[in-house]
């Protein structure tokens, strides 16, 4: 590989040295974050409004009391599972971009499954719906695995247009088939009471606050996740895929096969979207109940590293965001919430895509610090 | 003549729906057949909307309009083509984190700018793109079927209809009957050939992104200012991804590619057509059928059931020159 800049001799020699694991893993991360949160400072203290006043109302609204605590970890386990679908995908080196699409069809799965078995008691229940869910999530998400695998489409184009197909055969489903008769808002009737997740009013949040029992399912699941990629043969052989085709193919390892299985449990992951959402907060499918969770998923998994803690981190940081940008607007008037959405596009920019910008300066300060000292 | 009173407004309706695809597909074109994947075509479109409708509102130019859209795509071009070429990130990535930018920044620059709730406000006809009527209407309207024709689907269009169905051939032009259309075809094909002639592969994917991007400005003035009146939230929705379906069915040929927007256009423009219909024995008619057919298609030939996806060889890849 060449050096992509002309660079003089000796900063050529320092940048010989790779990032230390932890400037890979924090530093890094942290100051694209800031860099992104710098950026959108810029944008508000242009538009005419304090950015400093911003920031506060951004940290008040998001953590500042409990109700607001409650809105953030709720918005938080949603883009756990999406961020921990994308992540998974990603240590097999996919790029699913259906999580969207994926989570969609699981709210199918959860609906079909709470208003059709309503008699049985919620321990059966709830972990049925979940199932059904789960089921229908990795469905959506093994079919462009497995058209990938053994078709050779690519993973990318197909993951898209399943979102837009999701989409299409949802509104049908919603507004022709699954509609509460006699009703004229596009939604089912309510599912039964013993399909609904408890509230986490026994840890002090107020029960007007949507978090629920989904959040300790967010942190199981990635659990889960560490264990199965980073404890478990399959783990390794994901990985090993995800560093190299060709290096597994010589290993042994089926990779059709395994992008077919992480594929479907990249959906089953994204299914919690639909936990959360429909047996946790709104407790019937309505249209569009996955507002986006599957793209902010990309962001969190980018940002976290693909690695299920700095995914949990980075979750709750958008968590956070999102919840803060919506009391952002009322306190700050010029400045509108979907700031919040221009901050996750950025992330996206500078640790996905131009994740070698900042890199390159880090290595040589490091390198000129290591010198020094 | 009552299929041809039916057929008529649908004919029409198409043209018009196939110019945005049209126009984004050929942008997504150039892009990979440079050797750049460019699944940020619908963020493109959205700033362009959004710029060519608030240039628009505020010089009361149209045309100024159009090109506040175009520098807007362009800039954001600019940064994919930095993070994809310059920096070799990930292609998809920055598609992808273009599109989530882009929905995020029309949306707080519309609310702080005119503060109408995220619209810009509505334009005058001053300010859009109109009709125009060519000549000879009159002389021909005494034609039964040709007459009607000419005055309802050749004439009266906008300027940027004609504009765009004269892309189509100039597009196959440079592609293939040019120097540079070479160049840019063998920089996404086999970017090392194209190093050791002693040209610049970043030069010419810079290029292609930059073609796209003026492209994908096109695209959204035309949403905004010529089939819409101003600037709507999110009003792109999703045509970027269908463009860069009608690419891929397209086989990354301009040819096919009119053709693919054409057939989408008839679809969209039939499924609107056809809302709200209630046929016998089936009930409402199910419209999102025909809205979901484009990706099925698009999956369909991905999969190879039918024909085979070819895309640029080396598209999607960031080149590295081998010392």
């Amino acid at each position: 590989m060449s050096a992509p800049l002309s660079l003089s001799r000796p900063l050529a020699r320092l940048m010989a040295h790779p990032l230390p694991h932890w400037a890979e893993v924090a530093l890094l991360p942290v100051l694209n974050l800031l860099l992104a949160l710098g950026l959108t400072a810029l944008l508000v203290w242009a538009m005419g409004s304090d950015p400093v006043a911003a920031l506060a109302a951004l940290a008040v609204g998001s953590l500042g009391s409990a109700d607001a605590i409650g809105y953030t970890l709720y918005y938080a386990t949603n883009m756990a599972f999406t961020g921990l679908a994308v992540a998974v995908a990603f240590q097999g080196g996919l790029f699913n971009i259906g999580a969207e699409g994926q989570a969609y069809l699981a709210g199918l799965g959860v609906a079909l499954v709470a208003l059709n078995l309503g008699a049985l008691p919620p321990w059966l229940l709830v972990p049925l719906a979940m199932l059904g869910g789960a089921g229908f999530g990795a469905a959506w998400a093994a079919i462009p695995g497995w058209l990938q695998a053994r078709r050779g489409s690519h993973i990318v184009i197909t993951t898209i247009m399943f979102n837009f197909l999701a989409a299409s055969l949802m509104v049908y489903l919603i507004v022709n088939v699954l509609i509460a008769p006699g009703s004229m808002a596009p939604e089912t009737r309510r599912f039964p009471t013993a399909a609904d997740l408890p509230d986490l009013s026994a840890f002090g949040f107020p029960s007007s606050a949507p978090v629920n029992l989904s959040l300790g399912l967010a942190l199981l699941a990635a659990l889960a996740v560490w264990l199965l990629v980073w404890r478990s043969p399959w783990g390794y052989a994901l990985r090993a895929l995800g560093e190299s085709a060709e290096v597994a193919r010589y290993a042994g390892i089926d990779a059709g096969r395994m992008i077919v299985q992480v594929m479907a449990l990249s959906g089953a992951l994204a299914a919690g979207v639909a936990v959360n959402e429909l047996l946790g907060a709104q407790h019937k499918l309505l249209l569009a109940f996955t507002g986006g969770y599957g793209f902010t998923g990309i962001a969190v998994a980018l940002m976290g590293r693909n690695h299920p803690l700095g995914v949990l981190l980075a979750a709750l940081l958008f968590g956070a965001l999102t919840q803060g940008g919506a009391e952002l607007a009322f306190e700050v008037p010029d400045v509108p919430s979907e700031i919040v959405v221009l901050i996750q596009g950025l992330v996206i920019l500078l640790t996905g895509a131009l994740g070698n910008m900042l890199r390159r300066p880090v290595v040589v300060v490091l390198a000129l610090l290591r010198r020094g000292g | 003549m009552e299929w041809f009173d039916a057929a008529l407004p649908i004919l029409a309706a198409t043209l018009r729906l196939a110019v945005p695809l049209l126009l984004a597909a050929l942008a997504g074109l150039f892009s990979e057949r440079s050797g750049i994947v460019d699944v940020g075509l619908e963020g493109k479109m959205l700033v362009a909307a959004f710029f060519s409708a608030a240039g628009a509102a505020v010089t009361g130019s149209v045309w100024l309009g159009l090109g506040a859209g175009i520098l807007a795509s362009c800039a954001l071009g600019l940064l994919h083509a930095l993070a994809c070429v310059t920096l070799r990130g990930s292609q998809v990535v920055s598609g992808m984190a273009i599109n989530i930018l882009a929905s995020g920044l029309t949306a707080t620059l519309a609310l702080f700018w005119f503060r109408m709730g995220g619209q810009t406000p509505p334009l005058p006809s001053s300010a859009r793109f109109l009709a125009i009527t060519l000549p000879g209407v009159e002389a021909l309207s005494g034609i039964p079927v040709l007459g009607r024709l000419y005055a309802a689907l050749v004439s009266g269009q906008t300027a940027l209809v004609y504009v765009t169905l004269a892309l189509v051939p100039l597009a196959a032009f440079v592609l293939y009957r040019t120097r540079f259309g070479l160049r840019l075809r063998a920089a996404g094909e086999h970017p090392a050939a194209v190093d050791t002639a002693g040209l610049s592969v970043a030069g010419l994917r810079y290029a292609g992104v930059m073609i796209a991007s003026v492209l994908c400005g096109m695209a959204g003035a035309y949403i905004a200012t010529a089939q819409g009146a101003g600037f709507l939230r999110e009003m792109t929705a999703g045509r970027g991804y269908i463009a860069l379906a009608a690419m891929i069915l397209g086989g990354w040929r301009p040819g096919r590619i009119l053709l693919t927007c054409l057939l989408f256009a008839v679809l969209d423009a039939v499924a609107i057509r056809l809302q709200g219909v209630i046929l016998p024995g089936i009930g409402a008619f199910p419209v999102q059928a025909i809205q979901a057919l484009p990706y099925l298609l698009t999956v369909i030939l991905l999969a190879g059931f039918m024909g085979r996806a070819i895309p640029p060889k080396a598209s999607g890849e960031p080149y590295v020159k081998e010392r």
